[in-house]
């Protein structure tokens, strides 16, 4: 035998001598590494969340191509992929800029508004007792009851589209805030007390940074509403934006734009998400919370 | 150097401390023992200045103490890093900025074994790293009075043993009156010089014992043993009146 060693499998174990005229299974080099920890062969994170929705639409294509389903329905994806090239020639690009400019626009101030009220009701107890009941009522009144209200006072034109998402965007990012505050550990409050840290000087070194979590939170679900709450604006009087391709599509009876402008919200949302997300990760990393090993 | 008159101290209708006179000698370690609620916790509070509601005086130098004072820290029983800063951030927590050159968090962290530990995130320290951190950001202002309630109750025996000793040296290097809180009595018969049991429900002292051992001292000094018999009896009593 040269210079290589080998693994012979059989009674005996690994580093048992082999039996006269063994063949050795697996050949090493003296380099080789024998005793590998397996290793799981994983696709990559984003490779896995296509999974699903890649065999619908799959499922969707073999459905309506068979048969099963009928295309003015169901319009196949590869039609709907069809549809968005064909709009993507007329225009696309004005009504998806509208739409997302609509929401960061409505998203801000709506955020801007939370944060402020937020942390005056966590941290002033009369603060808290004036405003709290009546916030809380107001977020119980459904996106849509809005509408007529808005439409009377601000017309058709954008003022009541931004508002109606601010709207949407306020009462989650409302609740992150002032729930953050009010829950950040009392006892690093008390460090903060032991160190002389002025009232401001708290809220920005201690509440803040502790109420973090909550506050991301409360945006990530926040900048969700926005985009629900822009769709519903857009439905009802708009002559661009993605709410407007809706309209449009089901009034021209082409399930396709319908199909189409909902893959593109669903597209832009996650992006959206995707962001706020990588944001939390890069704000948050200090934090010794559970991570699942798969799930890192 | 340190005098503490506690006329009273309730919470509601509950009295907890008080009326009590206690006098800490310059560099000198003190323990407070006594049964659960017998206000040891409460007492370290009032003078750390945390607690305003109770009647009485605490004077330094014979100047009175009001509220926080710098000279004063406390160390808790848990090390309540902020979690968001680094180990050297949290060093120079709530200090001025013009006082922030970095020296002294190194030559803390040198101290308390800490070296090349200060851009750790609290989350990647072990407990007895987090609680030196905590004793650390507890010398940051140069206290003359350090306040340690139950700083090592949550520490395993062996790193516990090492921080009492490395508590020792600090005390020693910056002549640190030391009055500190524990439910252990071979830690307190270790580390003191004087021993004071608390009663529970108020009153004045229990008992007040000062330990008759030269440092550096034995852990299993069999001198100690009738006084250690004689704090466990006095303490099983005060658990029978409470």
């Amino acid at each position: 035998m040269s210079d290589q060693a080998a693994i012979y499998l059989g009674q005996g174990g690994a580093h048992a001598p082999p039996a006269a005229g063994a063949e050795p299974l697996v050949q090493r080099t003296p380099n080789a590494v024998l005793h590998t920890p397996a290793r799981h062969r994983q696709l990559p994170r984003w490779l896995l969340g296509l999974l699903l929705p890649a065999a619908l639409l799959a499922a969707a294509e073999l459905a309506v191509r068979s048969g099963t389903l009928a295309p003015n329905l169901l319009p196949p994806p590869s039609a709907i992929l069809e549809t968005i090239a064909e709009l993507a020639l007329r225009g696309l690009a004005t009504h998806v800029a509208a739409s997302t400019l609509r929401v960061a626009v409505g998203f801000t101030a709506g955020a801007l508004a939370a944060i402020l009220l937020g942390a005056a009701t966590a941290l002033h107890r009369p603060a808290h007792a004036i405003f709290d009941p009546s916030v809380q009522a107001l977020r119980a009144i459904p996106s849509l009851a809005w509408v007529p209200l808005l439409l009377l006072w601000l017309g058709i034109d954008e003022a009541p589209k931004l508002v109606l998402i601010a709207i949407g965007a306020f009462f989650p990012v409302y609740m992150g805030v002032s729930a953050g505050i009010r829950g950040v550990d009392r006892k690093l409050v008390e460090v903060a007390r032991l160190y002389r840290l002025t009232a401001a000087q708290q809220a920005r070194q201690v509440l803040l940074p502790g109420a973090l979590p909550s506050i991301l939170t409360g945006l990530r679900n926040g900048l969700g509403m926005a985009w629900m709450f822009m769709v519903a604006a857009e439905l009802i009087a708009a002559s661009k934006g993605l709410g407007y391709l809706l309209s449009d599509g089901r009034e021209t009876s082409r399930a396709d734009i319908v199909l189409a402008t909902i893959l593109l919200l669903a597209v832009l949302g996650k992006a959206s998400d995707s962001l706020m997300l990588r944001l939390e990760q890069r704000l948050l990393a200090w934090r010794d919370s559970f991570e699942s090993p798969d799930h890192a | 150097m340190l005098d503490i008159r506690i006329d009273s101290k309730s919470y509601g209708d509950q009295k907890v401390l008080g009326p009590l006179h206690l006098q800490l000698k310059q560099g000198e370690v003190v323990s407070l023992l006594g049964a659960s609620g017998s206000g040891k916790s409460t007492l370290l509070s009032i003078v750390a200045g945390l607690d305003r509601d109770w009647r009485g005086s605490l004077q330094l130098d014979g100047a009175p103490l009001q509220g926080v004072h710098p000279a004063i820290s406390l160390v808790f029983q848990e090390p309540r890093l902020f979690p968001w800063l680094t180990v050297a951030e949290n060093l120079r927590f709530g200090l001025p900025s013009a006082d922030d050159c970095g020296c002294e968090v190194d030559l803390l962290l040198e101290e308390t074994g800490l070296h090349g530990l200060g851009q750790r995130l609290p989350k990647q320290l072990s407990g007895g790293q987090a609680q030196r951190a905590a004793i650390a950001r507890g010398l940051m202002r140069r206290p003359r009075v350090l306040l340690l309630d139950e700083p090592f109750s949550a520490v395993d025996a062996f790193t516990r043993m090492k921080l009492q000793d490395l508590l020792l040296r600090i005390a020693a290097h910056h002549q640190l009156t030391i009055l500190q809180v524990t439910h252990d009595i071979d830690e307190a018969l270790y580390l003191s010089d004087r021993i004071l049991v608390l009663p529970a429900g108020g009153g004045p002292l229990s008992g007040e014992f000062s330990v008759p051992a030269a440092r550096p001292r034995s852990r299993s000094d069999a001198g100690l043993l009738p006084l250690k018999h004689q704090i466990l009896d006095l303490l099983h009593l005060a658990e029978q009146t409470a």
